[in-house]
Formats: structure tokens, C-alpha cells, sequence
């Protein structure tokens, strides 16, 4: 029954995450604003004519979840790394990997919900229609959420523990995003307007690909990276 | 006697890698560079369409190819040095990326110089000139955490997770940027180029190789060096010499 107890680690790591972050609050609430904030900013670049923000909104949402994003993801292991309780949740015993899957879905439910959120603004302030294939879109929206959280998540683990993780982080993860932000965007667009070139699922099965190679990677290179 | 910092640095560095050889070796890499270009220049023809400008592939061929095979190299010295956990390993990995990066950043330069003449602008988007530029900003992450983390095993086993991932993730960029647009032209093979090119595609391939391997191992010797000064600086701080 040892994956028993290895989900329950796993949900343990999460609860606790997820409790910090709903007793603060701060945390979500600054995400949230700056995303907004970015989103209007984005209108400012791109608008104000309604064809052309239509035409840029699935790249300026993808990219508002990213800037905020990495904000998350070094957040996730700064309340330990300030109180030292890294050392200890390495001292309990069961396997490394439970502690990065616990983080990781604490971080899916962070982004999950702040991307509830963008989606809701950005539709209105790009005055974007919900598509007729609005099912496939959210499809799109939670392999690609799911990919850059695994790798944020991963990145965030090194980069937090270095002298300038600010600047780190977004170095090491920005690049290996770029398969998924394509196709997260391609995908998104394709979708939005109605895919009349059949390529939203290609994009899909590339962001699919990507999820499952990246998922497997990270949690097989995260006892190095933890234990170091 | 306790050892002070200077014999600690030269008893770490291997003595057959300060050997007279691979001097030679240095200067035999940079006469063949120089050779190979004479050739290049001189012997080998201007090309019927684009006239001389055809030379720039001499160097921007075998500079991206050199590239990749660095980047093998580092791949190769990351996996070991997890399975081992040898320090030779990581160092080893570590110069290679350095190298493979130079390479890399010589290859897009050479490659726009040659954009803006033949299809008119510096950047176009294509997909294998987008995915080497992806490639170089992801090593410029994997020298930049080297760089941020002081801490030797820390750094290893880091840059190792690191250099790996981004391996992995090259393949994944190419097909993610060819789907989104095209342009370069495909692969030549010594069948559809002219003799007189190959060889000196292949005399600058060689030039190149061998630089590699000349900048590789004294990059290598230079991060030994630095590894034992901070032993040297360790045993010096507890020994309080």
C-alpha cells in the first residue's frame, strides 16, 4: 500500500500550501491585481480597435498568466526557505518526488483560479465571444496551465534558493516555455475564432506530448535538484 | 608543513594536462582555422547566384554544426556526472556549454548576416534560426545559474537538471516553431553540393572541431584551476594559515 501513503503525502504537502495561502491571502489577491493590471496594459498596446484585440487576446492572456505565474511559483517554497522548514520536510521519510507533486498541485489550484479570473476580464476587456467549441478551449487552457506549472514549479525550486531568484527563474523558464506558449496560443486562437484551418488539434496534441514528457522529466530530476 | 595555496592549486591540476601537447594542439587548430579560410577565400569558387556571398556558409555550416555536437557533449558529461557524481564530470559539462554557447552565438550572427543579404531582413522567423536562438537563451539560463550559485554540489547537480531538461526540450522547440512558420532552406548533403564546396565545407568543419576541443579542455583546465583555489581557500580559512 505504499502509494497510499505516497498520495497522502502528496495531499498533505498541498493542504499545507494551499492553507498558508488561503490564511494570507495577500499573496493571491497581489497576483490577481498585477494580472488585471497587465491585461489592461496589454489592451493599451494592442487596442483599442476591437479586430485587432481580438486577434492578440489569446496571446496576451497566455502571456498574463505567465508574468504572474512566476510570481507563484518562487512564492511556493519562499515561507519555507524564510523559516528553514525545507531541511525538516526533506527529513521525513517517503520519497522526494511526493513533496514536488504536492507543490505542484497546490501552484495548479494558485494559477487555476487566477485563470478563471483573467479569462472572465480578458473576454470583456478584448471583447471576446465564448467560442462554440468553448469545451475544447478549456481543454487547451488546462494542458497548457498544467505544463507551465510542472515546469515553474521545478525552475522555482532552484531559482529560490539562489542569490537573484527574481531574475533566475524567468531566465531558465521562459525559454523551455516557448513549445508550450505556441502552442497554448496557436491552439487558443485557432479555437477563438472558429479553427476554420483545422490546427487547434495538432496544437493540442503537442501541448499534450509536451505535458506528459515534461511531467516525467521533472518529478524524475527533482531529487537532485531538492536534496542539493 | 602545511600546504599553502599555490601548491593545493598545482597539485589538483593534472600535470599531463599542462603539457607542452596541447599547446601544439592550439596552435595546430588555429593554423588549420587559418588555412581552411585561406582556402575558402582564395581556391574555392564564387557561387553562380550569390557570388561570393556563398562563403559565409564555410562558417556558418560548421559553426552550427559544431554547436550541436557541444551541446551532445554536454548532455553526455550531465547524465554521467548524475550517474558518478564525479566533479571531472560537471566541469567538463560545464566548458562544453560555455564553448557550445560561443558556437551557438556564432552561428546566428553569421546566419543574420547571411538573412539580411539573401531574403532581405536580419530575422525572419524561420523555424530552425528561431529554435537555435531558443537554444541559446536556454544555455544562457544554464551559464547564468552557474553563475548564481556558489555552492559546488549545489551548482553540479543543478546545472546537470538543468543542461539535461533543456536537451530534451530542443527536438520539442524545432517542431513547435516549424509548424508555426518555414523558410529555411532544407538540409544540403555532400550529393546536391558542388566537390569544390565540400571540401572546403569539410576543411572548415575540421578547423572548427578542433577549436572545440582546444577551448573545451582550456575551459576545463581553467574551471580546475578555480575549483582548487576555492579548496585552496577552504583549507586556508580552516586551517587559519
Amino acid at each position: 500500500m505504499t502509494w497510499r501513503d505516497d498520495w497522502r503525502r502528496v495531499r498533505a504537502i498541498a493542504w499545507k500550501d494551499l492553507t498558508t495561502e488561503r490564511r494570507s491571502k495577500a499573496g493571491f489577491n497581489g497576483v490577481v491585481a498585477l494580472a488585471v493590471t497587465m491585461l489592461v496594459l496589454f489592451g493599451f498596446a494592442l487596442g483599442p480597435g476591437a479586430g485587432a484585440l481580438r486577434d492578440a487576446a489569446a496571446g496576451a492572456l497566455w502571456l498574463t498568466v505567465l508574468f504572474s505565474g512566476v510570481l507563484a511559483f518562487n512564492r511556493s517554497y519562499q515561507v519555507e526557505l524564510e523559516t528553514g522548514a525545507l531541511e525538516q520536510l526533506l527529513l521525513y521519510p517517503g520519497p522526494r518526488w511526493t513533496i514536488f507533486t504536492g507543490k505542484l498541485l497546490a501552484n495548479l489550484a494558485f494559477v487555476a483560479l487566477m485563470l478563471v479570473i483573467v479569462v472572465f476580464v480578458g473576454m470583456l476587456l478584448f471583447q471576446v465571444e465564448v467560442p462554440v467549441a468553448w469545451a475544447r478551449l478549456l481543454a487547451v487552457l488546462a494542458l497548457g496551465t498544467v505544463g507551465m506549472v510542472s515546469m515553474g514549479t521545478f525552475y522555482a525550486a532552484m531559482a529560490s534558493r539562489s542569490r537573484a531568484r527574481e531574475v533566475l527563474l524567468p531566465l531558465l523558464l521562459f525559454p523551455m516555455l516557448v513549445p508550450l506558449l505556441l502552442a497554448a496560443m496557436q491552439a487558443s486562437k485557432a479555437l477563438l475564432t472558429g479553427d476554420m484551418m483545422q490546427e487547434a488539434g495538432a496544437w493540442t496534441k503537442l501541448l499534450m506530448a509536451y505535458d506528459i514528457i515534461f511531467l516525467v522529466a521533472t518529478h524524475l530530476a527533482f531529487e537532485h535538484v531538492i536534496e542539493a | 608543513m602545511k600546504p599553502d595555496g599555490a601548491t593545493v592549486i598545482a597539485d589538483a591540476v593534472p600535470p599531463a594536462s599542462r603539457s607542452i601537447r596541447w599547446r601544439w594542439f592550439g596552435a595546430f587548430a588555429l593554423l588549420f582555422l587559418i588555412g581552411a579560410q585561406l582556402y575558402g577565400l582564395l581556391r574555392s569558387p564564387p557561387d553562380r547566384d550569390m557570388g561570393q556571398l556563398q562563403k559565409i556558409m564555410y562558417v556558418h555550416v560548421p559553426a552550427a554544426w559544431i554547436m550541436s555536437l557541444t551541446f551532445v557533449v554536454v548532455l553526455f558529461y550531465s547524465v554521467r556526472y548524475l550517474w558518478r557524481g564525479r566533479e571531472a564530470d560537471d566541469l567538463l559539462a560545464a566548458s562544453a556549454a560555455e564553448v557550445g554557447t560561443t558556437f551557438n552565438g556564432l552561428t546566428l550572427v553569421l546566419g543574420m548576416i547571411w538573412a539580411r543579404l539573401t531574403w532581405g531582413v536580419w530575422w525572419a522567423w524561420d523555424a530552425r534560426v528561431t529554435s537555435t536562438l531558443v537554444l541559446f537563451l536556454i544555455f544562457v539560463g544554464y551559464l547564468s545559474l552557474r553563475a548564481l550559485v556558489d555552492e559546488p554540489q549545489r551548482r553540479a547537480q543543478w546545472s546537470a537538471a538543468v543542461g539535461i531538461l533543456g536537451a530534451i526540450n530542443v527536438p520539442i522547440v524545432y517542431m513547435s516553431v516549424r509548424w508555426w512558420r518555414t523558410l529555411h532552406q532544407v538540409q544540403s548533403s555532400p550529393a546536391t553540393v558542388d566537390p569544390v564546396y565540400v571540401l572546403s565545407l569539410r576543411l572548415n568543419s575540421f578547423a572548427f572541431l578542433f577549436l572545440m576541443i582546444y577551448f573545451i579542455h582550456r575551459r576545463y583546465e581553467a574551471a580546475l584551476l578555480s575549483r582548487a583555489a576555492e579548496h585552496a581557500a577552504e583549507a586556508v580559512a580552516l586551517g587559519g594559515r
